[in-house]
């Protein structure tokens, strides 16, 4: 026989019945079951089988702990796999499946390991599958990966939403038991900001499944009145179906609430799960305690369960567990099950209690067998009976349920997420936290408190006096103190004499000898002995078998449980899923977007947009006609060369820096001289790092007195910043100077070409030419008779007559529109980066391709830029080492193939001519290359060992990644325009 | 890590508006100190197990660069002041 | 007892009685030729291979906890040869080739799995640093492969290649890269070098190092003084606490780096993968769950333990380029101490003072390196003569001006 309803009793609806499907089986179940419960409504208790063994397993808990009954549910990209049963709220269209059988469930050929089992023992696999070295990767892992693993996840997208917030609160609250619920009240009362959270999805911990009464009442009644008078408090948030998974600094609290994950329609608008960090001033863990299970062979046979499970189902959902149970117990709570399954009508065959002396008051009919044990559990996929010891002999006892309980384990795991050790109680035989740390107080079961009465007491007063170092002086505990007289039993830790295997962890299917085994093998540290039989480390992280573990293997090393201690408690508390920590951080919100001010100029324009870190920068405009993007830049090179381009360089880091102490402020950043800048000038400048290599380059003019207007890279600008905030900031507050970031501030628009200023004086009030506003001008203009005040700069990284004009963002595109419409009969031409690559390759001009953070000044040319007469500046005194001055430095160069007909790309390396390729013979790399329309050629920058005085030599350019292998010569670096003619024109 | 640092501008903000850039501890060299005065600043580290003083970028807030002190076992967070108020002795001079 | 597979079916059919401890628990001797301070992975590679190669066996290896209890326990298990510099490349591929002969070497299956390395590009700067790269791996005669978008696609088609933000371009793979058991590592030197005489002394701290004349003699321990001829420091985040016992100020900082891993799932990637878009990494542990990680927390820390922000910023990453990850569930989170050195790359090397060796610095790719650093390190200590392919691993290169960044980001050890 197995489980089934029972006609009456429960908190479910019998009204609200709820179709789902197991394994393509269509069942019902009814509001307030959980899936697990649904399953043996309707007599499923064979839900899974084991990891190594394929043993059948069945529901054995009722909670978070739940190693057995994991099932994949959802269809599609809302497929989840390894869900606990046990924790799902049922919900009409719910489809579940078993995992890890094949082809089902009930006939599993994988049950084959379990005849191997004495050669699969503990780390089997550590000692064989050597040999051939090859057949790891091609014959035994593929094997043994497939066997392994749980259930399957899907490759398809999750079509679902998630949510993180913010929440801030005076009390956290993490369980609505009967402690916490008496933590609530308490501070509910005393006016407190106060989050209660409970994982389930009713409040009430164990008062929903108590029979009891509670301090005269029903426990059901005292938790109605509660709960109504907490939602009657404003001050007061109750998130149900909420998991608190990790406690971290700061007294932040992880939690993660389950929104839809209780319907088969979900709502697009609304998450499926939101992410809680809860900012809490203080918090009580009332976590409550875990059964554990009894270590005899066979206990992981289907109908075997925890006692407290078995009671919980049979009072909150009406499930009976079977027709006949036995109770086999080390503690008092086996008593209560039996209570109650005989009050439910329903048969108990024997009460196997563990120990001599501690036999309660029965009064039930059931026989007691005091100082007995169930040595072994039988049947296959079901129980069938068990073998008890009692008084020396050995007797059968037909059953179809087992309810066991070992005694409780307080739930610490939050407690110790920040370092905090578990340490071993004699007088409660369990592992306790810290009762009281910073911000977190234990109360209740999970501090190790027994009965209902003592756990509302605890509460109330632990959250009574958390209130009052807050400030809340009004605070009283909401229950008074009760004696607490629980009893604890002797831990029980394992069985004697079973036959059977019996199941330490059950979902790692690791088993009393593997413990053993491990402990003869030098592997008895918990911490080894975890890692060599995997014990502890299922889904579950052990909740279930940990605490079993270190008795099993504090008795083979002959010390107490506190000398073989815990493994180390992290987050999470439970599986957290990915989409949760997501968020809505994914797709195109993975990473903010960034777009120029003149986006949708170029985008009106057709330029081919790039991702550029965050950017999005126009790449190159094609034309009609034009099929391939080297069309498009080399036809914009071309132009600009002869006639004009414009180009958006808006996404450049621009830094305004006032202060009469400004120029000594840069002289002192930048490696070369600024301090005598003249007003209306711009200078390229260099920055380098402390530790001598160049940091960034750009140009910064003088445009007042005490007003610099600073440009940087597009990767570096928020670097730059920081670091100029913190030079003047940390290094020297002495000195007078500010900084704002005008990066979204300016629409900034290269105009390059020899008719760019033909071009821009159509819109520039005053006076551009070259006697009137020299190379590295700089200074504000009057725009289009007078509407409008700009920023003209006379820079060119392109080497021709060019300029940078800075309007106002709003502006920036009415300007663009204006120059192209200028341009108009002068040819001008849209170009983008590809276009100005080209350009600056062709004129030697670096970038961050050669600026890679491993180069000096002289590297590139600049060794006259380091100015030898300042005293100091960043970077100044590293530069000396010998390293930095060694000759055979990596330098830049420029190289070309020897047949224009050939080409190579960048990343290539650079060989002397006939080496052998070696990295001995590494001469350099190709840090940037490009086609030159205008050299007719590929060429490129290099940077190789005692470059300059190379030019002229020949070498090979070697990509062995693509087998191209190039002739070449070096060069300079400056292909096209050397004397910089066009630069001046 | 405190999940929060106290801005003395801004009051208790998430880590997050923060860039941690590293050792506090130790002052700038004057510029003629000497190659060895150099290299330690540049690259040898205290790194305490313990106290430590670090120097942290409100950079989503008041954009002030900061002295947390704090403990690098427990994550507790002892002191956050101005790096412009720390005394020069442990901020560097350049002369 | 040596192991294979004739020996577990003997022990199987003798009920497992039989099986030995894999390595002695020793009371300390008074002295040892030589002393290295942590039984991580390096430390235990460093006594097998001075046991091994150097023919060294007067050897005690310290470990204040259990052996394994540093990063080697704690890393995301991924080997890869891939390294640009010189001072790195034929370093890395001195420890890829160790790796593909050690478990027939010591005896011990640690699953040396050679499932491959891709690392993502999706920019034409990124992969322009992968060519050269990658070319850098070839001219060493490292296994190294650019494959374009569709040839990655073929092998991996659940990666979003059409990602929103960044697309995916194609990959640098290596193919000799993968994973290994990580706990075996440790387990696999641990028992090899107790074979050959070395002693593994667990819950041994050291409290301070003694010297005379200025040259170490030993160290004073949890279990008492013992004496060395030479001490070798192998502790990793620790190393600064070792130091300062001699008043020895490192290039050094301890940084928090936190990894996961999934629930178990049926086999999902076969492959090691890195996104190139977001601070993301992860394979299948032959138990079926997905081990992953992203960068450091970015502050100083021992505490082994780091924050959610930076758990969020993992999982975006991770979701990014799987979009499938969504609904798979992460198990457990922890941290690791990593000895985040100066340039990013590690410290083999005599120190100022006599008889005292120095391995650390690894950063977060120590794991990958132990077997070489072993080997390096035995050499280094056996002959007081750097092996040739750790030449560049001094600890004064900082001093000289003789760095080996692979990143060039410099002396910031948060951004290496």
């Amino acid at each position: 026989m197995s489980s089934y309803r029972l006609p009456k009793g429960g908190r479910i609806d019998r009204a609200r019945p709820l179709n789902f499907t197991f394994d393509g089986k269509p069942m019902q179940g009814l509001a307030g079951d959980t899936l697990a419960s649904a399953l043996l409504a309707n007599g499923r208790q064979l839900v899974g089988r084991s990891f190594k063994y394929h043993r059948p397993r069945g529901i054995l808990t009722a909670g978070a702990a739940e190693p057995n009954a994991l099932v994949t549910i959802g269809e599609g990209g809302r497929t989840e796999a390894n869900t606990r049963a046990t924790l799902v709220e049922l919900y009409s269209g719910l489809t579940a499946k078993s995992q890890n059988r094949w082809p089902s469930v009930d006939f599993d050929l994988g049950a084959v390991n379990s005849l191997l089992s004495p050669f699969l023992g503990a780390g089997f696999y550590y000692k064989t599958f050597m040999w051939p070295a090859a057949f790891w990767e091609k014959v035994y892992e593929p094997i043994i990966r497939k066997a392994a693993g749980l259930g399957r996840a899907t490759y398809e997208p999750d079509p679902d939403a998630y949510e993180k917030c913010w929440a801030h609160c005076d009390l956290l609250v993490i369980g609505a038991g009967p402690s916490g619920l008496a933590a609530a009240l308490t501070a509910g009362r005393a006016g407190a900001r106060v989050i209660l959270a409970d994982e389930g999805f009713e409040p009430g911990g164990s008062l929903l499944s108590e029979t009891a009464t509670v301090g005269g009442k029903s426990a059901a009644d005292l938790l109605a009145k509660t709960l109504a008078e907490l939602a009657d408090m404003p001050n007061v948030r109750i998130f149900s179906r909420t998991t608190v998974f990790g406690w971290y600094d700061g007294n932040v609290f992880g939690a993660v609430e389950s929104v839809q994950k209780n319907t088969a329609t979900v709502d697009p608008n609304r998450p499926v799960e939101r992410i809680w960090r809860i900012a809490a001033k203080q918090a009580i863990l009332a976590s409550g305690a875990e059964e554990r299970p009894l270590v005899f062979g066979g206990n992981d046979i289907p109908g075997v369960m925890m006692a407290g499970a078995m009671r919980s189902y049979l009072n909150r959902q009406a499930i009976a567990p079977g027709k006949n149970t036995v109770v086999f117990t080390n503690d008092e709570s086996g008593y209560q099950t039996a209570t109650d399954l005989e009050a439910a009508g329903l048969e108990v065959a024997a009460i196997v209690d563990a120990r001599a002396d501690g036999v309660s008051s029965w009064s039930g009919r059931a026989p007691v067998f005091p100082a007995a044990l169930v040595q072994d559990a039988k049947g296959g996929k079901a129980l069938t009976s068990v073998t008890v010891l009692k008084g020396g002999a050995l007797v059968t006892i037909h059953a179809d349920a087992l309810a066991m309980s070992g005694g409780w384990s307080p739930i610490i795991h939050l407690a110790c997420h920040r370092g905090a050790k578990p340490v071993w109680s004699d007088a409660k035989a369990a592992f306790l936290a810290p009762e009281i740390q910073e911000g977190l107080t234990i109360a209740g079961a999970a501090a190790g408190v027994g009965s209902i009465e003592t756990c509302l007491a605890d509460g109330a007063g632990k959250a009574a006096s958390a209130l009052k170092a807050l400030g809340f002086s009004n605070a009283t505990a909401a229950f008074v103190p009760v004696a607490d007289t629980a009893t604890v039993s002797k831990p029980l830790w394992r069985v004697h004499g079973s036959k059977g295997k019996a199941f330490v962890d059950y979902q790692n299917d690791v088993h009393l000898k593997d413990l053993g085994l491990a402990v003869a093998e030098g592997y008895g540290h918990v911490e080894l002995a975890k890692r060599y039989t995997t014990n502890g480390m299922a889904t579950d992280q052990g909740k279930l078998s940990n605490i079993n573990a270190i008795g099993i293997l504090a008795e083979a090393r002959k010390v107490s449980p506190a000398d073989v201690g815990t493994t180390t408690f992290r987050p999470f508390y439970t599986p957290l899923s990915f989409g949760a920590l997501t968020g809505a951080s994914k797709g195109k919100h993975f990473q903010p977007v960034r777009k120029s001010p003149l986006h949708d100029w170029a985008k009106k324009n057709g330029a081919v947009f790039v991702e550029t870190g965050l950017w999005y920068r126009s790449s190159w405009f094609p034309q009609a006609g034009e099929t391939t993007w080297r069309e498009s830049v080399d036809r914009e090179v071309l132009n600009v060369r002869k006639n004009a381009g414009i180009c958006d360089v808006s996404t450049l880091g621009k830094i305004e820096i006032f202060g009469k102490d400004a120029a000594e402020f840069l002289n002192r950043v930048y490696c070369n001289a600024f301090l005598k800048l003249p007003v209306g000038k711009a200078r390229y400048g260099l920055m380098l790092r402390e530790d001598g290599m160049i940091y960034d380059d750009g140009t910064t003019s003088r445009l007042g007195e005490t007003h610099f207007f600073m440009t940087t890279t597009t990767a570096y600008a928020a670097g730059v910043m920081n670091h100029l905030e913190f030079c003047a900031q940390a290094l020297w507050p002495e000195l007078d100077v500010q900084f704002a970031s005008s990066t979204d501030q300016w629409a900034q628009i290269a105009v390059a070409g020899p008719k760019s200023r033909l071009i821009l004086q159509a819109l520039v009030d005053e006076d551009i030419s070259d006697a009137a506003f020299p190379f590295l001008g700089a200074k504000e203009v009057s725009l289009c008779g007078g509407k409008l005040t700009g920023r003209l700069f006379r820079i060119s990284f392109s080497g021709e007559l060019a300029y940078e004009l800075a309007v106002p963002a709003g502006y920036g595109e009415a300007i663009a529109d204006a120059i192209m419409e200028a341009g108009k009969p002068h040819g001008i031409c849209p170009y983008g980066v590809e276009a100005l690559g080209v350009m600056r390759i062709e004129k030697g001009h670096v970038t961050h391709s050669e600026i890679n953070g491993t180069v000096i000044p002289s590297d590139l040319g600049f060794a006259k830029m380091v100015s030898t007469a300042k005293p100091d500046f960043i970077g100044k005194a590293m530069l000396l080492r010998e390293g930095l001055t060694a000759e055979d430095r990596l330098s830049l160069v420029g190289v070309k193939p020897l047949d224009p007909a050939t080409t190579f790309k960048t990343g290539s390396h650079i060989l002397s001519e006939g080496a052998v390729p070696s990295l001995e013979n590494d001469q350099g790399y190709v840090s940037s290359s490009c086609y030159s329309p205008n050299l007719g050629s590929t060429i490129g920058l290099a940077l190789v060992k005692h470059g300059p005085k190379r030019h002229g030599e020949h070498v090979t350019v070697w990509n062995d990644l693509k087998n191209e292998y190039t002739k070449a010569v070096l060069c300079s670096p400056v292909f096209f325009d050397p004397e910089n003619g066009k630069l001046h024109g | 890590m405190a999940s929060l640092i106290a801005c003395p501008h801004c009051g208790p903000r998430p880590k997050e508006e923060f860039t941690v850039r590293g050792d506090a501890g130790i002052a700038r060299p004057v510029p003629d100190a000497g190659e060895d005065a150099w290299y330690a600043y540049v690259y040898l580290r205290d790194n305490p197990r313990g106290r430590h003083k670090e120097h942290w970028h409100h950079t989503s807030g008041c954009r002030r660069w900061l002295v947390v002190e704090r403990d690098t076992m427990t994550h507790a967070i002892y002191a956050v002041s101005d790096a412009g108020t720390q005394d020069a002795s442990t901020r560097g001079e350049t002369a | 007892m040596r192991y294979s597979a004739f020996s577990v079916f003997l022990n199987a059919l003798r009920g497992n009685k039989d099986w030995k401890p894999a390595w002695r628990s020793p009371v300390p001797k008074n002295h040892y030729d030589v002393v290295i301070i942590g039984g991580g992975g390096h430390g235990l590679a460093t006594a097998y291979y001075l046991a091994k190669e150097f023919g060294v066996t007067n050897v005690a290896v310290l470990e204040k906890g259990y052996i394994g209890s540093g990063n080697v326990g704690r890393n995301t298990t991924i080997i890869r040869s891939n390294y640009l510099l010189q001072g790195n490349n034929p370093f890395y591929e001195l420890s890829m080739k160790l790796w593909e002969g050690l478990e027939q070497d010591f005896n011990f299956n640690a699953m040396v799995s050679q499932r491959g390395v891709l690392n993502l590009y999706h920019s034409d700067a990124q992969r322009d640093a992968y060519t050269r790269r990658g070319n850098a791996m070839r001219l060493h005669g490292v296994d190294a492969d650019l494959l374009d978008r569709n040839t990655v696609r073929q092998m991996l088609p659940f990666l979003d290649f059409d990602n929103a933000r960044f697309p995916i371009q194609g990959a640098l793979m290596q193919k000799r890269g993968g994973t290994v058991r990580h706990d075996a590592v440790a387990w696999g030197y641990a028992r090899g070098a107790d074979s050959r005489g070395v002693d593994i002394i667990q819950n041994c701290e050291v409290t301070g190092i003694r010297r005379e004349n200025g040259r170490v003699v030993g160290v004073e321990t949890s279990q008492g003084f013992i004496g060395c001829g030479k001490l070798a420091l192998a502790a990793a985040g620790n190393s600064t606490v070792v130091a300062d016992m001699v008043d020895m100020k490192l290039p050094i900082e301890s940084h928090v780096l936190q990894a996961f891993v999934s629930e178990g799932l049926k086999p999902f990637i076969d492959n090691v993968v890195t996104f190139g878009a977001g601070h993301f990494y992860v394979s299948q542990s032959d138990k079926g769950g997905l081990v992953f990680g992203g960068d450091i927390d970015g502050y100083n820390s021992y505490a082994q333990r780091g924050n959610l922000a930076t758990v969020e910023h993992v999982a975006e990453a991770g979701v990014a380029m799987i979009p499938a990850l969504s609904r798979v569930r992460v198990l457990r989170s922890w941290g690791g101490v990593m000895d985040m050195s100066m340039d990013g790359s590690p410290i083999i090397d005599r120190t100022p003072i006599d008889n005292l060796y120095l391995n650390a610095g690894w950063c977060y790719g120590g794991f990958k390196a132990t077997p070489a650093s072993g080997f390096c390190y035995a050499h280094l200590i056996a002959k007081n003569e750097p092996h040739e392919t750790g030449r560049a691993f001094r600890l004064d290169r900082f001093a000289r001006g003789r760095m080996i960044d692979e990143k060039g980001v410099g002396s910031q050890p948060n951004l290496h």
